[in-house]
């Protein structure tokens, strides 16, 4: 059997008592790219926030291999995390986050740190840019950089909420191409939200899909068994790229 | 020249109970629209669209919100005969369920409401007072043990904003403050002849009371607001739970930095704030009640102990951890976006005033019991 990296048991997540996800049971397997998809608002991000140790879980239990429950008291976790608005320290320039976590917790020479930390930005495309303030470059941009900091310190476990989410194609590409690197060079398993498609298909071994009404999972699985024999109409309508409700009968596909 | 517009009229042959519509529904016609097909639909139970010959969005959203108004209240209203492009508008407007169409209005809070939500509002915020407390003994255990793990490289910067950046507005109003306690006695000794004593008055006043409190005023309103705005900006941005994720503590990376600043300089800012406040009394001596400058100091040093200056100091030294702590606590608990933020600065400016003068009083009367 293949190894988990996380192990997630009938685990219920919501806020104030109110569970937005109830009873989800799975597990992430080491060494993949494990994909989170579903709608707007059906708490992708709060079930992220759990699994990294930023909210509790209203039940059940999260178990990270060779960490146990997410608790970011305990010192440097071992993920990194890149958040689904960037989330930079806007005080500080682009390079300084990223080094951020490397003063910290190694004891590299300042000018080895500001090699890693620059050949980090490099790595996402914002060579040029160590020295600029998170609000003097582009939304994007602060998107990269803040997948950088989250690579900073090399972490086996990535988590990344809509990483290509504001970028465009090629860059997009060029991400996706990282993630995969990540993986099969250094095994790194990454979880990711995303809603884009081909991202989905070409990166992506296993995903889950969540629902609002259904309040858990709909459907889960590698993308192309998803797309080929999903049963739920909803995942079948994602995959296959369909509108939700089929448009009316005897009505031209090129208008409105 | 106006634009084409719709006409509501009564069925025609033989369903009397429908309306029809006829013509064209955009947005400039839609209030009228809507008026007249709320008087006008009544218990109609359908709505003849077969003549109506374009319907923008707002206009089909409108009918969807009759049809579903009509099905809450336990009736129908169907749309019937709209050619295709008035269909589809429909079907883009259309909802699953009558709630979607017309969603349930919040109702306004009544007055019991407005009372449990404030009582719930102030044990909640006891509770995070507590658990920000105890965190922060846990964080101070922890930075005991881990050397270095405290941010110190943030110290100085933070020194120069709360300390060295306030100086002169502190020593502007100290100097103002002393200024008027002088005026406000010198009647009042004048008459008796106390000349000399205006020294006592306003040494006394400014090293034991006014030095410290108005400093610390002066600190919780700069520095206070600054800092619950920046960490509550931080926590809103997510740049809280960034640090977190990074494996740093945000009450060793930013509230202690904070804490060891502001303790450092709050002493300082009230020495100099009790100096210039004695110049402030002694302009009003020489001036107002014909005292020499010596006489003045003479006077003052008789009546201002070291006892007295370590008192305002220590007293000070309290003020600066209340002023940070208040001022992080808030801040880090802030809640919401930009709003969160502002009501952050502000609940902690207002609850850092309420606890200063509460401690000043408990330090007066302590004091006094102790007979310093
Ligand atoms: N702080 C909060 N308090 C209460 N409810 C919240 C809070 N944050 C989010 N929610 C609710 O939780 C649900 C899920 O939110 P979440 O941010 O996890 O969505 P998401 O799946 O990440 O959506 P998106 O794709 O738009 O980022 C939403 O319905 C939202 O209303
Ligand atoms: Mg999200």
């Amino acid at each position: 059997m293949t190894l988990s990296a996380i192990c997630i048991r009938d685990l219920s997540v919501g806020y104030g008592g109110l569970a937005i996800l109830d009873g989800l049971n799975f597990e992430i397997r080491r060494g993949s790219i494990f994909a989170i998809l579903g709608g707007s608002g059906c708490g992708k991000t709060t079930l992220l926030e759990n699994l990294i140790g930023i909210q509790e879980p209203l039940a059940g239990e999260i178990d990270i291999t060779g960490f146990g429950t997410p608790d970011l008291d305990r010192g440097f976790p071992p993920y990194g995390v890149s958040f689904q608005g960037g989330a930079l320290f806007g005080s500080m320039t682009l390079l300084e986050n990223v080094s951020l976590p490397l003063v910290r917790w190694t004891t590299l020479a300042e000018s080895a740190i500001e090699a890693v930390a620059s050949a980090r930005l490099r790595l996402v495309g914002l060579a040029g840019f160590e020295n600029h303030l998170p609000n003097e470059v582009s939304g994007g941009m602060q998107k990269r950089a803040g997948i950088a900091r989250a690579l900073a310190m090399e972490p086996s476990l990535l988590f990344l909420d809509e990483p290509s989410a504001g970028l465009d194609p090629s860059t997009a590409v060029e991400l996706d191409d990282l993630l995969c690197c990540l993986r099969d060079d250094l095994g790194v398993t990454t979880v990711l939200v995303t809603h884009e498609l081909a991202s989905i298909f070409s990166i992506a071994d296993d995903c889950i899909m969540l629902d609002k009404q259904a309040r858990g999972i709909i459907a889960r699985g590698s993308p192309t068994s998803l797309r080929d024999e999903s049963q739920d109409p909803t995942a079948h309508a994602f995959f296959n790229r369909l509108p939700k409700t089929p448009p009316q009968p005897g009505v031209s596909e090129n208008c409105l | 020249m106006s634009a084409p517009t719709f006409e509501l009229t009564r069925a025609s042959g033989r369903d009397s109970a429908a309306l029809e519509l006829r013509g064209h529904c955009h947005l400039e016609g839609a209030a009228d629209l809507w008026r007249q097909l709320q008087a006008g639909l009544g218990a109609k139970r359908a709505l003849d669209l077969s003549g109506l010959e374009s319907l923008d969005g707002a206009s089909a959203a409108l009918l969807q919100a009759l049809v579903a108004e009509a099905e809450s209240r336990g009736g129908a209203l169907e749309l019937v005969g709209a050619r295709a492009e008035v269909h589809r508008m429909l079907a883009l407007y259309s909802c699953d369920s009558p709630g979607e169409c017309a969603p349930a209005r919040q109702r306004e809070p009544g007055l019991f409401d407005e009372i449990g939500r404030a009582t719930r509002d102030i044990v909640a915020s006891l509770r995070d007072v507590l658990s920000f407390m105890g965190d922060l003994c846990v964080a101070l255990m922890r930075a005991g043990r881990e050397r270095g793990s405290v941010n110190l490289r943030a110290v100085p910067n933070l020194m120069e904003r709360a300390g060295a950046d306030g100086v002169p507005i502190v020593l502007l109003i100290n100097f103002l403050i002393g200024l008027i306690i002088g005026l406000q006695a010198a009647y009042q000794l004048q008459r008796f002849g106390a000349n000399v004593f205006v020294a006592n008055l306003v040494g006394l006043s400014m090293v034991r009371e006014l030095a410290p409190l108005m400093t610390a005023i002066v600190v919780a309103g700069r520095s206070g607001a600054a800092y619950a705005a920046e960490l509550g900006s931080m926590r809103v941005n997510q740049e809280i739970d960034a640090l977190r994720t990074l494996g740093m503590d945000p009450y060793r990376f930013l509230v202690f930095p904070r804490l060891l600043a502001t303790v450092a300089v709050v002493p300082l800012l009230t020495i100099a704030a009790m100096v210039v406040g004695i110049l402030g009394g002694l302009i009003v001596a020489v001036q107002d009640l014909g005292i020499t400058t010596t006489a003045y100091f003479n006077q003052l040093h008789g009546a201002v102990g070291m006892l007295d200056v370590m008192g305002g100091l220590l007293k000070s030294v309290v003020f600066a951890v209340t002023i940070t702590l208040i001022s992080c606590q808030r801040g880090l608990a802030t809640r919401g976006g930009a709003a969160g933020v502002g009501s952050a600065t502000t609940s902690a400016v207002v609850v850092i005033l309420f606890s200063l003068v509460v401690i000043d009083a408990l330090f007066t009367v302590t004091f006094n019991l102790f007979g310093i």
